[in-house]
């Protein structure tokens, strides 16, 4: 397999592995950034900084040439999958190490809707942040997110809707939150491509979020005010 | 003659001939030429958007602007063969604003298989995958491709692990269709169907238009 122009990964000093880490991401490598999370493991960095300054730094790059139309949709598909497996190695290990716990989300597409990689982008890169994510799938009906809101009891609640018919859907959710009087119990983001951010206020949403890295601002942001106000 | 992938990649000129004009999406040319020709639609000139702005919705409606003023002075009267298209009602206000009718409904699949009986069959069909004459002859370069299948095969379960059925809905009866749209469920992993539409809602969409500026 190694070629003459091969990079030997673990020869590389930090900086320079976890530059190579972003483009192994970039490239949709997931052995690479597998083998790169255990090497920067040996050498002693947390798994959070791992996570956030090689991964979620990766991958918010990637999230930027998406929206900037330089990357479409497989890439972003397979760059997604490669950190999936950096995760994999490093989720156990967060907790054990007392990584920072930003809050809980519930997310979910709703009902009619079967588009998930955007949804699926965002609950990875919640988690990535430290959020504790409950990720219901697809086509969900308000019964299914009341049912999981008084389950888990998150700090947030995220919709997704791709598809222009789907997107009142939302409206119908939160509107059943008023009407329960749970409204102001969670943040609700809402996010995917037909959205903006006058339909987001229009429906009475806390927040519209173009990409997953807004989302992750936003979610940090915001929970950070409703515990202030908490006090 | 007009090949499909100059429809997908850089759409259709007008010819000049005809009082009123319809931009279309590059999907719709062979429907609306077959159309103005069975209904000998004389006054009516046709250019086409390029179809695979169908992948990046968000540039529809400045597309379909500068559509409109570019042609806005040669013709009396103009009408955007679109529908929503994933412009989260963004096209309409486009229209609206321009002053120019569009078509009623989410996309082409709706319209074409009647915008009331799709939204009456969207629950029990969710799982299903649609595709129009325009995409069968397209598939490569508006699923396979763009989606990475040629490249990436292990993609093909991750976007369509949730579809169980592609639908073929068929504006034209025309065999080698047929097969060639049952060979992109073969090779989606989906089950095939087949559902005879017609043109459906851009028939009528067109007829008003055809009469109206008669
Ligand atoms: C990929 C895709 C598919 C894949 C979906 C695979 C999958 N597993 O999800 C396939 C090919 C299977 C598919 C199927 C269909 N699709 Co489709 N699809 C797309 C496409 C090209 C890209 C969507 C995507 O995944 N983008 C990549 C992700 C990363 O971006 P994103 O989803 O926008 O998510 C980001 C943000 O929006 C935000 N975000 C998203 N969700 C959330 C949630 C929260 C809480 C927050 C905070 C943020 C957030 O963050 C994400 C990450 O940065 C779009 C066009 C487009 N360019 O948007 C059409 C599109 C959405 N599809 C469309 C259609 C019509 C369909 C079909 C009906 C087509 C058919 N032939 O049958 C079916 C739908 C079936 C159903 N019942 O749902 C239309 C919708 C038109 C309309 N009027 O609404 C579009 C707009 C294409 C078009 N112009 O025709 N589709």
């Amino acid at each position: 397999m190694a070629d003459e122009d091969d990079i030997i990964l673990s020869e590389l000093n930090d900086e320079e592995l976890v530059q190579q880490m972003m483009d192994d991401l970039y490239d949709g490598l997931k052995e690479e950034i597998e083998e790169a999370v255990e090497i920067l493991l040996e050498r002693g960095w947390t798994p959070y900084d791992i996570l956030t300054k090689a991964l979620v730094a990766g991958m918010t790059i990637v999230g930027a040439d998406f929206r900037d139309g330089i990357l479409f949709v497989p890439e972003v598909l397979l760059a997604a999958n490669a950190m999936k497996g950096g995760m994999a190695i490093l989720k156990p290990l967060l907790v054990e190490t007392g990584a920072p716990r930003m809050g809980k989300m519930v997310i979910g597409t709703v009902k009619g809707d079967i588009h998930d990689i955007g949804k699926n982008l965002v609950a990875m890169m919640m988690e990535g942040a430290g959020f504790e994510v409950v990720d219901l799938g697809i086509n969900n009906a308000v019964e299914a997110y009341m049912e999981a809101l008084e389950t888990e009891q998150p700090d947030i609640l995220g919709m997704s809707a791709l598809l222009t018919t789907t997107m009142p859907y939302m409206k119908t959710v939160i509107d059943a939150l008023i009407e329960q009087g749970k409204r102001d119990d969670y943040i609700v983001l809402v996010g995917g491509a037909p959205l903006n951010e006058e339909f987001g206020k229009a429906i009475g949403a806390d927040a519209y979020c173009r990409d997953a890295a807004v989302a992750v601002e936003t979610a940090k942001t915001m929970v950070a005010r409703k515990h202030n106000q908490m006090g | 003659m007009i090949s499909d992938q100059s429809l997908s990649e850089t759409g259709l000129s007008a010819s000049g001939a005809g009082r009123v004009l319809v931009i279309a999406c590059g999907a719709l040319a062979r429907e609306i030429l077959a159309l103005k020709a069975a209904n000998r639609w004389d006054h009516i000139d046709l250019t086409c958007l390029p179809a695979k702005l169908h992948l990046y919705p968000e540039k529809i409606s400045d597309a379909v602007r500068d559509a409109v003023a570019e042609h806005r002075d040669a013709y009396a009267q103009i009408l955007i063969a679109y529908a929503d298209c994933g412009t989260g009602g963004g096209l309409e206000a486009t229209c609206k604003e321009l002053g120019v009718e569009m078509i009623a409904g989410p996309h082409c699949y709706a319209f074409f298989d009647g915008n009331e009986a799709f939204a009456a069959r969207a629950e029990t069909e969710i799982t299903a995958f649609y595709l129009t004459d325009f995409l069968v002859r397209q598939f490569d370069a508006f699923v396979w491709r763009p989606m990475g299948f040629d490249r990436y095969p292990e993609l093909i379960q991750t976007m369509f692990g949730n579809y169980d059925r592609l639908i073929y809905l068929a504006q034209t009866d025309d065999a080698a269709l047929d097969a060639k749209a049952e060979d992109a469920a073969r090779r989606l992993g989906l089950r095939y169907e087949r559902r005879a539409t017609g043109y459906g809602d851009l028939a009528s969409a067109l007829r008003d238009f055809a009469t109206q500026t008669a």
